[in-house]
Formats: C-alpha cells, structure tokens, sequence
C-alpha cells in the first residue's frame, strides 16, 4: 500500500519534467502568442472604424484629406524597413556582427522616416481642422493609425536598444533571441499596416 | 526524491535549448525567400495604390472587393516570406494560435459590422435639428 503511493509520487514529477523538455525553447511561440492578443487590440479598431468610418458630422470625408500618395510613400518605408530587417537576420544566421548592425540601423532608419511622414500627416490633418475631435470617423482613425505609429515607435526603441546590446555582447544566444522576437514584431507591425492602408486610406479614398 | 535525475534532465533541457538556439523557430528565411516576398508584397501593395489612384475601374465595388482581396494575399505573403509561418512551426502551435485569432477576429469583424448596421438600420430617422439639440 505505501509502496505504491510512493511509487506514484516519484512518478508524478517525472511527467511534469517531461513537458519542461519541449526541445524548441517556448519563447518563440509565447511572442506569437502576445503578437496574437495584439492582434486583437488592431481587431477592435478596425470594427470601430468599420462602425464609425462613415460619421463624418457634417465635415470632411477621407477622400477630402487622405493625400493617397505620401500613403504609398509610407508604405513604401514600411516595405523597405521589413526587407532591411530580414536582411539583418541573414547576417545574424552568418555571425556577422557588424553587418546584422549595419541592417537594424538602415531598418531603423526606414521606421523612422515612416513615423515622420505619419506625423507630418497627423500635423496637417490637425491643422486643417480635421482633427479627432472633429468627427467619429477621425476620432477612430486617430485611433487606429495612432496605435499602429505607437507600436512603431517601440518597435524602433527595442532595434536601438538591440545594436547596443549586439554591440556590446555579441550574437549570444540570448540577443539571437530578442533579434527573433523582433523580427516578429516588426513584420507584424508591416502585416498590420497591410490592413491600415487598405480598408482605412485605399477603401476610404474610394468613398 | 533523488536530486540527481532532476539536475539532469534541466542541464539536457537547457543543452537542447543553446543546441536548438539556431536553427528551430520555423526555418530562417534564405535570401531567395525574402527577395520573392519583397517582390511579391511590392507588385500586391502597388496594384491597389495603382487602382484607386487612377480610378480605371468604373465600379467602386469592384475596385473595394479587389483592393481588399490582394490585401489579403499580401498578408498571407507576408507571413509565409517574412513571418515564415509553417504549419511544423513550434509541433503546430502557433498554426493554432493563428487559427484561433483569425476566428475571434472573424467574429468581431463581422459581428460589429452587422450589429451595428441593423442598429442604424432600426434607428428612428433623425434631423440635424433633432441633433443639435439632443443633451
């Protein structure tokens, strides 16, 4: 009787072990995971300006204010800085320290000028009267473009914060890590804008 | 309860882990891969710039369906060429956890949408009169 207990207590840790020996390394799919709930936040903002898109209160409408090619330029930022990070991640697979720096300072760059052009938008937009107090439709516009240019704006800290860290330590392990994740992030990002410019500026340009 | 497996089995773990640390999150992209994607995202991001801009199509219905339709395919390239989604990814895990977000999506998207069109549908017709003065 003892004997069996016992030997179902020495037994039961060993199964929980088992499951600590997932060969992949969980962090990968727990950043998937966290890309997936935001995935969410962009969900809800799209319905609300799917809902809202069309309550202008009597002012302007999107094809009065979007400037539809500065967008294309910015998508172009956006493309461009998703292509340059790969190109980061091939030098990182190559153990090329200086290069994967090289290509996360060029991404960073891109992101930048993508985040330049969206506030220089912003800017006008708001000078023109239309800003998110102005009407449902710019209130969830605001809201929308403005979470995707935050998440930019951190997107970019972290491949600042990452040169220093790859710069002082190296491709360890752990940096080979954190340059994964934000590889995912920043696609991410770039699937997101995907969306932004074409049911908020192309579907709303249309009218 | 002897200490030793324990230790054990946390040293081959964390072993795997470092030996695993290169090669294991869904395949890396190869140059090719990315240049394809690149390719393949620029000509999809410029058709539908192309389309609205220029306003070819009579139909503003079909240049919408159009420009959301190869929206949709870039985010599909987007994610086989740069997010390098595979449904062998992490023993398929996160194939589900797309799956799964897509459905949730699905719902909120669809659902506000047709709530809230049945709502402004069933609304009582309102003057701008009416408007301005409500509290």
């Amino acid at each position: 009787m003892t004997d069996t207990t016992q030997a179902e207590a020495t037994e039961a840790p060993q199964f929980y072990l088992e499951e600590e020996h997932h060969p992949e390394g969980s962090t990968m799919l727990g950043f998937w995971l966290y890309l997936m709930s935001d995935c969410l936040i962009f969900a809800v903002l799209f319905a609300t300006h799917g809902v809202l898109g069309r309550n202008y209160a009597a002012g302007p409408s999107p094809a009065d204010l979007f400037d539809l090619s500065l967008v294309a330029i910015n998508t172009a930022m956006l493309l461009f800085s998703s292509i340059t990070y790969g190109f980061a991640m091939l030098q990182m697979e190559r153990n090329a320290k200086m290069e994967t720096i090289f290509w996360l300072g060029v991404t960073a760059v891109f992101g930048l000028a993508f985040l330049g052009i969206e506030l220089y938008e912003f800017y006008h937009l708001i000078l023109e009267g239309a800003g998110p107090t102005r009407s449902a439709f710019l209130s969830s516009f605001f809201t929308l473009v403005g979470t995707h240019g935050l998440h930019v704006t951190f997107g970019i800290i972290w491949i600042v914060t990452m040169m220093v860290q790859v710069k002082m330590h190296g491709l360890i392990p752990e940096n080979r890590r954190r340059l994964m994740c934000l590889s995912m992030f920043w696609h991410f990002l770039d699937v997101i804008w995907i969306g932004v410019f074409s049911f908020v500026y192309l579907i709303g340009a249309i009218g | 309860m002897s200490p030793q497996p324990h230790s054990l089995t946390h040293e081959d773990a964390s072993q795997a882990h470092h030996g695993h640390s290169h090669g294991h999150v869904a395949g890396h992209g190869s140059l090719k891969s990315y240049l394809i994607g690149f390719a393949l995202s620029v000509i999809l991001t410029a058709i539908p710039f192309g389309l609205v801009m220029s306003g070819v199509l009579d139909s503003k219905m079909m240049t919408a369906v159009l420009v959301m339709g190869l929206g949709a395919i870039q985010i599909v390239v987007h994610m086989v060429f740069f997010l390098h989604m595979n449904p062998r990814s992490e023993g398929g895990w996160t194939m589900m956890a797309l799956i799964f977000t897509l459905i949730i999506v699905g719902i909120a998207l669809a659902g506000s949408l047709w709530v809230m069109h049945h709502l402004n549908v069933n609304m009582m017709p309102m003057t701008h009169e009416m408007m301005k003065n409500m509290p």
